[in-house]
């Protein structure tokens, strides 16, 4: 498969590994952005073949799991309203909100359907006239155009019963937030290559120099991360930090120019809570005003909910890289994918979820084996 | 498919609640339309149920109900997966599948072509499993229940002496074999459902496995395990088998066998082809001695061509399945909790 088997190739990947082992003279901790190269390292067990002083701390990068709970406790309001039909992707569905989450919903007689993409609840709201149909738009960069694209296009339409629910997040804050933090260890990233696929990586340069701090834009498969690890490591290991592109294939430095240009028509950045971290300024996207009519925040009356946290998760540590997943003395005992505590164990982008899908409950020197 | 309607159907294109009802026109249904299907010599009876004659030895007994939406796929329909599914699960236990029973749940509008179609093709799959269909019910739910049509069957198959296969009987330094490629049919299924649009169109592999099984046991009598990994795929079937037997299972991703077109649609969905269901695939866990003879036992056979050794039973971390990527890493497969979502990105 193009663009599949070659980055996933056993031979280039000792290869690497050995470059890494070679060129690693002093212990570094770099950080992964994205949630889904959390996923890639944990999976595909890059983490337990590494150099024992390289640490991968795992990034705020799922958007699933930093979607703030008030969001969460919203769209689950919503879902529950008679008439509505309430669409979103499948992994926000077991997202635990105060009290349930949506597949209970749905279960009560919410009338709550999987999409695959925004234009799919387009279609929906088109279909249906008599009802009003909900979109939950969340996540980072990545999601975004589509969901501009979605408010575009109904405005367009005029299609007066369709609204988005949005909570989305943006990463270059959230990297200054983590380096400005006093627990803060992360000496280089792994910046997430999507996101750059749209924004480019203009973003970068100044960071990078601000915090002398290396940014190497990286992919997702074992091969584009084993590389990103090994372009991180030697600009450590010789005192540099330069943004680099390790994912040219997908990545250009000025990124996706016409996203760009709907997204600064339809958003308009604002202050966003992260669940498990707290507020970030300017770290978020809400619909402009423009385009406010089509925010299911101001359609429905869901102001004033009260939310409530596990006190027993500590996900916000594990999404800025404090603590191990393993470290959390819930993990995997009453917090666990079917009874998650926090979002970290829903998505299977969470760092605490696929710690422990991926069984890293068990020692790891008890899996080594033929 | 040509199915010309016989007269007394003709005034109700569609089914009716009296289709169901136990009257005359429940009766013309059978006559007319469940009967000439399925025509064999103990059906014909229309007894309160059917009386068989079986040889002395063991019976296997197994049933089975679908559910499927849409009722025809690429590669298959609820008929044929509802006489393969149990076909297969009585062949699992060894056993030659003789006799099925079939019920169905009708959605009252069902057009009488569609219920045509898919007994037309219960037919010719219990044809090609050299079953017969002897006994049977139908029911018809208002409509809005029901999503078309439901059938359940059951079945009995008989079981040669000398063959003792169970999920309990997993032995450490066993090999395990899959018969082919994985996730097919779940992802036929979803590419369908969802109406995501692919290049290629992904086929179900529904397939009744028992000839197969067939060719195994002549193979070799060194068979510990035969499991047909359908709902939760592959990881759910090795999962409830290593509990069973309380042993480990050591897999290795190299060789598990994935087209392409389903490997891709499942990164795209960000799902994992080993949780994907799969309708024509056997799981055979056999003695290592054994491996190579069964393996091309299996390879020779039209169903088993891409039969793979994916892994071996190990006594190390006993109920838990792992697997070597091809980087070299090792990771669990844990049993799925509910469905997989697809991901956000």
């Amino acid at each position: 498969m193009k663009y599949l088997n070659e980055f996933r190739d056993g031979e280039t990947a000792r290869k690497l590994f050995r470059e890494i082992d070679r060129v690693t003279t002093k212990p570094w901790a770099l950080m992964e952005v994205c949630g889904g190269q959390t996923h890639s390292i944990i999976r595909n067990g890059i983490d337990q073949l590494l150099p024992q002083g390289i640490e991968l701390i795992h990034g705020p990068g799922c958007p699933v799991c930093v979607t703030p709970l008030e969001m969460i406790d919203k769209a689950l309001a919503i879902a529950a309203k008679p008439g509505v039909i309430f669409c979103s992707f499948g992994d926000m569905l077991r997202v635990p909100g105060s009290e349930k989450d949506l597949f209970r919903v749905k279960s009560e007689g919410g009338d709550v359907r999987i999409v695959y993409s925004p234009l799919d609840a387009l279609k929906i709201a088109r279909e249906n006239p008599a009802r009003q149909v909900v979109f939950f738009g969340i996540g980072f960069e990545t999601t975004a155009p589509a969901n501009a694209m979605a408010v575009s296009l109904a405005a367009k339409e005029k299609l007066e019963n369709f609204s988005v629910l949005i909570s989305h997040v943006l990463v270059p804050p959230a990297m200054e937030a983590i380096l400005t933090s006093p627990i803060n260890r992360v000496q280089a990233f792994l910046a997430a290559g999507h996101v750059c696929s749209v924004m480019g990586y203009w973003q970068y340069p100044e960071l990078a120099e601000r915090f002398s701090v290396p940014v190497v834009i990286t992919g997702f498969e074992p091969l584009d991360v084993l590389d990103g690890i090994r372009r991180a490591v030697l600009q450590l290991e010789s005192g540099k930090h330069e943004v680099e592109n390790g994912y040219g294939r997908v990545v250009n430095f000025e990124g996706n120019k016409p996203a760009q240009e709907m997204l600064s028509r339809v958003f308009e950045v604002t202050d966003r809570v992260w669940r498990g971290i707290g507020m970030i300024p300017r770290s978020g996207w809400r619909l402009s005003e423009e385009y406010r009519h089509y925010d299911a925040e101001y359609r429905f009356d869901v102001q004033g909910i009260e939310t409530k946290e596990s006190p027993l998760c500590r996900s916000g540590e594990v999404l800025q890289g404090a603590i191990k997943p393993t470290e959390c003395g819930a993990f995997g005992t009453v917090c666990t994918p079917r009874s998650p505590l926090g979002a970290t164990m829903v998505s299977s982008e969470g760092a605490c979820a696929a710690y422990y899908n991926y069984g890293r409950f068990v020692q790891i020197d008890q899996m080594a084996m033929a | 498919m040509s199915w010309t309607c016989p007269l007394p159907l003709r005034d109700y294109p569609n089914i009716v609640l009296g289709h169901g009802g136990g009257g005359k026109l429940s009766a013309e249904l059978v006559e007319n339309l469940f009967l000439p299907a399925f025509r064999n010599s103990v059906i014909e009876n229309l007894g309160d149920s059917a009386v068989l004659r079986v040889p002395a030895g063991r019976l296997a007994f197994s049933t089975d109900t679908y559910v499927v939406h849409p009722l025809f796929f690429p590669g298959g329909s609820i008929g044929d997966l509802a006489v393969n599914g149990t076909v297969n699960d009585l062949a699992m236990s060894g056993a030659r599948p003789a006799y099925l029973s079939a019920g169905f749940i009708i959605e009252e509008g069902l057009p009488m072509t569609t219920l045509a179609q898919i007994v037309e093709c219960m037919r010719a799959a219990a044809d090609k499993a050299g079953v017969q269909i002897v006994t049977g019910d139908t029911k018809v739910v208002e409509k809005g229940h029901g999503d078309g049509c439901y059938i359940n069957t059951a079945g009995i198959g008989i079981v040669p002496e000398g063959r003792d296969v169970g999920p309990a009987r997993a032995k450490v330094g066993d090999a395990i074999i899959v018969s082919g490629t994985i996730g097919d049919h779940g992802m036929a299924i979803m590419s369908v459902r969802e109406g995501l649009e692919f290049d290629t169109i992904i086929q179900s592999d529904s397939a009744a496995l028992h000839d197969l099984v067939e060719a195994i046991f002549t193979a070799s009598n060194g068979i510990h395990v035969l499991r047909d990994p359908t709902r939760g795929g592959l990881a759910s079937s090795l999962n409830e088998i290593a509990a069973q037997s309380r042993v480990g299972m050591a897999l290795n991703e190299e060789k598990l066998p994935v087209k392409p077109d389903v490997q891709s649609a499942c990164e795209l969905l960000g799902m994992d082809p080993i949780y994907i269901a799969n309708e024509g695939k056997l799981i055979a866990i056999v003695s290592q001695s054994e491996a190579e003879a069964v393996l091309h036992a299996m390879r020779r056979h039209p169903l088993g061509v891409d039969s793979e050794i994916i892994g071996v039973v190990v006594s190390e971390r006993p109920g838990m399945v792992t697997v070597k990527t091809k980087i070299g890493g090792t990771h669990v497969i844990p049993m799925q909790i509910g469905e997989q979502l697809p991901r956000i990105c």
